[in-house]
């Protein structure tokens, strides 16, 4: 939040950026007006797609002052309303872990690339969108801080792995190359409070440097202000701790 | 995707959406967030044509006890024609069995 007197301005559009395989996807970007320099995030969206929640949520680290990049990472599925998008990705078993890795290391690299950037760029993500930004953040070195909020399939049974997600993330967490923020709600099913005491364990054992934070009376998605789920002074303080870490990480 | 829980089968049929009436080829029926209902988790189906591109899409999401429900009615709804000799491969036998009862 600014001063009353504080000029604020932002530019937010759609644009288009290599991702993997050297595809050309489209993304969501806004950042702040003026020289800069910005620190960078990638917002990597959650199952029910590339849709309005995080539309806003780009404007919403735009307006904190962030250049802030919303990759479609259904953009191969074909176009439409993002819900009938993200229903054909949800019958398809979703997208390739190895695949969005690749569209966010595209994503870091137009931010890192972008004139006025300060050099440094967080990777942010809710539910699916929340495992990715952990991979991505394990995986693509370059990252300087993550943001996992309540994702999803972290840990994974031998039996829940699959063609397109053939490694559970918590397995790579040896690769982890950047400050890790969780948020997650004590009535979460996916994941549940004992995979994160898990995956705790494992940044632990690893050695990570991590904060997890576990609110009671929240379930999944406890952000989604236009969800039944939404709690919100769970997600007013967890949007604090959201951008304290950022500004602690990104902008120091 | 959360839960990954997702069955697709081949079906015959047509559908009405958003642009009007479609020949339906595939039903996807999955168990994982819904897109509107007020519930963490619901039963999906969404009856689809592929080759006519995403927004060929039919979209129900119901509470799991609506789901059982619906199955129950749809197979009694059958039962019922193919016991009134409506269904097109009907056995002999149980239209016999109809006419006697």
């Amino acid at each position: 939040m600014q001063a009353t007197d504080v000029y604020q301005g932002m530019l937010a559009e759609t644009i288009s950026l290599t991702g993997a395989n050297g595809d050309w996807i489209n993304a969501y970007f806004a950042r702040p007006l003026g020289p800069g320099p910005f620190p960078g995030v990638v917002l990597v969206h959650h199952m029910p797609g590339w849709d309005d929640w995080y539309f806003e949520a780009t404007r919403k680290f735009a307006a904190e002052g962030y250049a802030a990049l919303a990759p479609n990472l259904y953009a191969r599925t074909g176009h439409g309303m993002p819900d009938d998008v993200a229903a054909q990705v949800r019958a398809a078993g979703g997208v390739p872990d190895d695949q969005v890795i690749g569209d966010l290391a595209g994503a870091l690299h137009f931010l890192r690339t972008f004139p006025v950037s300060n050099g440094k760029v967080g990777v942010f993500g809710t539910c699916s969108g929340g495992r990715h930004a952990y991979l991505a953040a394990c995986r693509v070195p370059g990252f300087d801080a993550v943001v996992d909020l309540w994702g999803g399939g972290v840990v994974m049974s031998a039996a829940e792995l699959t063609p397109t997600r053939p490694v559970a993330p918590i397995d790579y967490t040896a690769g982890l190359s950047c400050p890790l923020l969780g948020l997650f709600g004590a009535e979460d099913r996916s994941p549940t409070p004992a995979q994160v005491a898990q995956h705790e364990q494992a940044l632990k054992q690893h050695g990570k440097t991590y904060e997890f934070h576990m609110y009671p009376d929240a379930g999944h998605g406890f952000f989604y202000h236009n969800r039944p789920n939404y709690r919100q002074a769970q997600a007013v303080d967890g949007w604090q701790k959201v951008f304290a870490f950022l500004e602690a990480h990104l902008r120091s | 995707m959360c839960t990954m829980i997702v069955d697709q089968i081949a079906v015959e049929g047509s559908g009405k959406g958003a642009g009007g009436w479609f020949e339906v080829r595939q039903a996807n029926v999955s168990y994982d967030h819904p897109f509107h209902a007020p519930l963490e988790h619901a039963l999906n189906i969404d009856f689809v044509n592929e080759a006519q591109g995403p927004g060929a899409r039919v979209a129900v999401e119901l509470t799991p006890d609506a789901a059982r429900d619906l199955v129950k009615s749809i197979l009694a709804v059958l039962d019922q024609a193919e016991a009134g000799g409506f269904l097109p491969d009907a056995p002999s036998v149980q239209l016999q069995a109809t006419a006697n009862s």
